[in-house]
């Protein structure tokens, strides 16, 4: 018995390790299709999904995320010019929506056994729902944003992800060049208090509840206790300021994709490079 | 078993789910702080009361004056041109609207009251983080009217210590050696002024030199160098009551004068036969104890803030060096092994750092170097400048330059000048007459 659990667990882990490895090449094959719209978190879902509904190539594609969907509206409205006529192309489509979230929501309870993949629909068309009530009026922007990425997101079709990106994806779940973009917009708004001790831990860690359009609804400094501990004066000095940064950079420059991944943020502000140096 | 293996896979698979995205900020800038000093509202009635005693039109937005240019001065602060104000200062004080303030930029906020009540002078000034829309700070002081410009400099003081977190130095006077007519003919007073160079007062008279002026550490004493009997001595002087004295019988002449950080000796060199070693001596029982006893000449002895230490400079290896051992003056150790001849050396109140002059190849630097001589960096170069003195804080430096004179002996000048440790924030102090071997006080509102 214990032998076999030792055998099952020492055959688990490296599998269970090693499994988000080999699976993130093959998502991100998918990922590049379909650019920064996906999440991570969500790819080995999505992966047997996949597998299940391979036949059906036009599910998947409405199961990976909802700018997809805007994607969809977006080749068809390119063909009419006018701005009037997308948002009417856009309605009618996204109208039936809500009444399939009933459906969905229904068949959840029923159908129990295949919990995995009704959570997912569930998710995913609820947060289109989300959007749809809340996005009308921005649609329009979302449309004319999407045409304009279409032709660089059909070049990023055609190629492959380099490993570096790949890479970066996995750890951080940005692209070298949105972490790039936020930080350097961030650099700009911190202004590092100078009368800092040279020789003290100078981390400040915020953790950040974003909106879509990267404006900030919460802020929270990780290690709280610090502020109010006798020494630690210039601690509270420190965090203050990185908060006054982030507020001061407020929207901040976030992906226009993937609000799943970097809904939360955690930023961390380190001011030893620049006194030290 | 299965159990277990659900179990472990539980305990396994959360590693794998959400991290939350995590981005580095390594860099800001140091630019200083963009901030709003609204000058400080009064009442009418109080106003005319005040205008009659202290002769000045509004009392308020004198004091706003002081903290704004002290905060200028600190290099930390960018306050924001008045005019640009939206919000008027009674208003601003009860509740500022932060979006008003965020428009012209401003990170931060004062805001302030002044009232005349019973003959007293008070005033309440707040701090607000503009973009967090918050209240920072809030105090009241009481005083009488003739202290107004301490009173903006304690506001200052507050203000500083909120924003950097570390205390400020504004509240503090310097005193220094004033010094008038032809340079073969130099008369020296002892002079005493607050930190920006107002309330100055001459303490001497002028009939003898005076040389290196040092504060005590509760800034009431002062130990000097002047002439007795021809002889260069020690004396102290007691600012308040204006006693003066000589420091010890010395047979020779004794230089250098230093407080120990609690106030209850002196540090001094004490020549004779050619050479020179440290003293000190217990301003209670008079005892005079040697703590160096080399054929070199030892001098400018200066204690660290634990009093556990000395630093020194000695010229006990050729040239004149930086030294450290501890204060009973064993484990001489030298520190200082770049070109040039060091002088001068003075420990920090922080205790992290030794600023010294630095003599090489004609020119004279200010400079710091950690405690073990490591980390050398030279703030400012000139002609010729000496003897450094730290601000309470540690982080200012306030020293003396002298201009070069022309062949007719015309030009010559001697100033005061601060420089911050970043070494960019450098400042002439405007003094009266021309001024020499400045000597920082500790905060007096402590």
């Amino acid at each position: 018995m214990h032998v076999l659990l030792i055998f099952i667990t020492a055959m688990s882990l490296p599998f269970l390790t090693k499994k988000p490895l080999d699976i993130p090449p093959i998502v991100s094959v998918e990922l590049i299709q379909i650019a920064e719209k996906t999440n991570i978190p969500y790819a080995p879902k999505a992966k047997k999904t996949i597998e299940k509904a391979k036949k059906k190539e036009k599910k998947l594609v409405s199961e990976q995320a909802p700018p997809k969907k805007v994607k969809k509206n977006k080749t068809k409205t390119v063909v009419s010019t006018e701005k009037n006529k997308k948002i009417e192309n856009e309605k009618p489509k996204a109208v039936p929506l809500p009444e399939k979230t009933v459906k969905k929501i229904e068949t959840k309870e029923e159908n129990k056994q295949n919990p995995d993949k009704v959570d997912t629909k569930v998710k995913q068309v609820s947060e289109f729902e989300k959007k749809e009530l809340v996005d009308t009026n921005t649609l329009q922007g979302l449309i004319d944003k999407a045409k304009e990425q279409e032709s660089a997101e059909i070049v990023k079709k055609n190629n492959q992800v380099t490993q570096d990106q790949v890479r970066n994806i996995e750890n951080t779940g940005l692209t070298l060049s949105e972490e790039d973009a936020l930080k350097a917009q961030i650099f700009g708004c911190w202004s590092i208090p100078l009368g800092l001790p040279y020789n003290e831990n100078l981390l400040v860690r915020i953790k950040l509840e974003l909106k879509p359009d990267g404006s900030i609804t919460k802020t929270e400094i990780l290690d709280h206790a610090r502020m109010n501990k006798p020494g630690q004066g210039f601690y509270k000095v420190l965090a203050e300021s990185a908060l006054r940064a982030v507020k001061l950079c407020q929207p901040l420059r976030v992906p226009s994709t993937g609000y799943e991944r970097w809904k939360e943020l955690q930023l961390n502000f380190d001011a030893r490079e620049m006194l030290e140096g | 078993m299965t159990k277990k293996f659900f179990l472990i896979i539980l305990i396994l698979f959360p590693l794998n789910a959400f991290a939350l995205i995590e981005v580095d900020i390594t860099r800001g800038n140091l630019d200083p702080l963009p901030l709003a000093v609204s000058p400080l509202s009064i009442d009418e009635k109080s106003r005319l009361s005040l205008e009659e005693i202290l002769l000045k039109e509004n009392i308020g937005s004198e004091i706003s004056v002081v903290v704004e240019n002290n905060l200028k001065t600190s290099g930390l602060f960018n306050p924001l041109d008045k005019n640009a104000f939206l919000q008027a200062p009674d208003i601003a004080h009860l509740k500022p609207r932060f979006e008003d303030w965020s428009l012209i930029k401003a990170q931060a906020l004062i805001t302030g009251k002044v009232n005349y009540v019973e003959d007293k002078l008070r005033v309440e000034f707040r701090l607000w983080d503009v973009l967090a829309a918050k209240e920072l700070m809030a105090l009241a002081f009481t005083t009488v009217p003739t202290n107004w410009r301490r009173v903006g400099h304690i506001i200052s003081d507050k203000i500083y210590e909120r924003l950097t977190g570390e205390k400020g130095y504004f509240d503090t006077r310097i005193i220094y050696v004033a010094e008038e007519g032809p340079k073969t003919q130099r008369i020296k007073k002892l002079a005493i002024m607050d930190q920006d160079g107002f309330n100055n007062k001459f303490l001497t008279l002028g009939n003898e030199l005076v040389l290196t002026p040092r504060f005590n550490p509760t800034s009431q004493m002062i130990t000097y160098l002047s002439y007795f009997k021809n002889m260069p001595r020690v004396y102290l002087l007691d600012i308040e009551t204006g006693t003066q004295e000589v420091v010890g019988d010395f047979p020779g002449m004794t230089f250098a004068p230093r407080f120990s950080p609690d106030g209850k000796k002196i540090i001094m060199s004490f020549a004779n036969d050619g050479k020179s070693d440290i003293y000190t001596m217990d301003l209670e029982n008079r005892l005079v104890e040697r703590i160096t006893n080399h054929p070199s000449i030892d001098t400018s002895p200066s204690y660290s803030p634990d009093g556990k230490f000395i630093t020194f400079n000695s010229d006990r290896s050729g040239y004149q060096q930086i030294y450290i051992m501890r204060s009973d003056g064993s484990d001489v150790k030298r520190i200082s092994f770049g070109n040039g001849i060091y002088g001068t050396p003075v420990w920090s109140p922080r205790g992290d750092l030794i600023a010294f002059t630095k003599m090489h190849k004609g020119k004279f630097y200010i400079g710091v170097m950690r405690i073990d001589g490591s980390g050398e960096r030279l703030l400012t170069e000139n002609y010729y400048q000496e003897a450094p003195s730290w601000s309470p804080n540690g982080r200012v430096l306030i020293f003396y330059r002298e201009t070069k004179t022309d062949s007719s002996g015309k030009g010559f000048s001697a100033k005061l000048w601060s420089i911050d440790l970043t070494g960019y924030n450098e400042r002439l102090i405007t003094t009266l007459t021309d001024a020499s071997d400045p000597s920082w006080s500790s905060l007096l509102s402590n």
